[in-house]
């Protein structure tokens, strides 16, 4: 089963962030390891007086991957309607993650605004993803309008508290008729497989990767949690019980 | 000829005709690199013929790491 986001494909149900990684020999080797097909980045003013300054881009093979570029820094639908466009003029991508924080403190997205701004963005054409809360009719305003994914977070940006309030979540997925991507707020390997097994089609992380304290294993293990979660979703839990339930049978018992 | 690129007051030389000779001017033609001219958004493609006249906004963005 692959992924699909408008007239995209992937294997991979991994989409990874590429900020604050050690350097960028831990980063390539941590988005290899990870099998990831997405890459997500910002975009940003240039220090034209440091043209030698490495870039991350150069060390990656971008051929291979689908660039997610994120309008991160944005406050307004109009600025990030600006930085959507800029990443376009690139020509190497048309997907955008609608980014518009509304409190620096905690990093929630402004609702009103990531509304407009995916309303304006579809009207030109991107492929867009909005970064939102678990609000659970704002997800369904958001697909009404034409997203082709909806990015639900699972807690704060970077908090690495992982789920917080599954129920929503859970309600997120069940009404949606295009992929929904947790995205942000992952700590742990573990956090991800239950993003997965609750029926997300995909994971968006960074920080739980790049922060850690051996970013490429931690890839690994997220691709690997990532996998075990959707194997488990579409292989379908046992319904819980009260009581126990033998696994062994009870016929025989007498010739022990 | 003097121009504001990324907020900054810079003065080029006359040789600087385009935006292209701008990005060589600052050795960033063989870089991926997004210039905003007067506010208005460039594709690749119009570098070569978009003229760059004293007093214009410039703005030179490229892609960093981000989640």
């Amino acid at each position: 089963m692959v992924l699909k986001i408008g007239k995209y494909q992937f294997n991979s149900r991994l989409l990874l962030g590429t900020g604050k990684y050690p350097n960028f020999d831990v980063q390539k080797e941590a988005v290899d390891v990870s099998e990831t097909e997405v890459l997500t980045f910002s975009v940003r003013r240039m220090n034209i007086f440091e043209p030698s300054q490495p870039n991350f881009l150069e060390k990656l093979d971008v051929e291979k991957y689908t660039l997610l570029p994120n309008t991160a820094g944005a406050q307004t639908a109009k600025e990030a309607v600006r930085i959507a466009k800029l990443a376009k003029a690139s020509g190497l991508c048309d997907m955008i993650k609608v980014e518009v924080i509304g409190c620096q403190k905690t990093l929630l997205p402004d609702p009103v605004e990531t509304l407009k701004a995916s309303e304006e963005l579809l009207k030109e054409g991107f492929t867009v993803l909005p970064y939102t809360s678990d609000d659970v009719l704002l997800a369904k305003r958001l697909e009404e309008l034409g997203c082709h994914a909806i990015m639900p977070g699972a807690s704060p940006i970077g908090s690495g508290q992982g789920i917080i309030n599954p129920l929503n979540l859970s309600f997120i997925i069940e009404q949606a008729n295009v992929p929904v991507i947790v995205d942000a707020g992952i700590g742990t390997p573990s956090d991800a497989a239950i993003a997965m097994e609750m029926g997300a089609d995909g994971v968006l992380l960074n920080t739980a990767v790049s922060g850690a304290k051996d970013p490429v294993k931690m890839a690994k293990a997220m691709k690997l949690a990532i996998e075990a979660g959707r194997l488990g979703f579409e292989a379908g839990r046992i319904p819980k019980k009260r009581y126990a339930t033998a696994s062994s049978p009870v016929e025989g018992m007498s010739l022990v | 000829m003097n121009v504001i690129v990324n907020g900054e007051h810079v003065e080029i030389p006359k040789n600087v005709a385009t935006v292209s000779n701008l990005l060589q001017h600052f050795e960033l033609d063989q870089k991926v690199v997004i210039v905003e001219w007067n506010a208005t958004i460039l594709e690749k493609a119009d570098h070569q013929e978009t003229r760059v006249s004293d007093g214009d906004r410039i703005e030179i963005v490229h892609f960093v790491g981000g989640g």
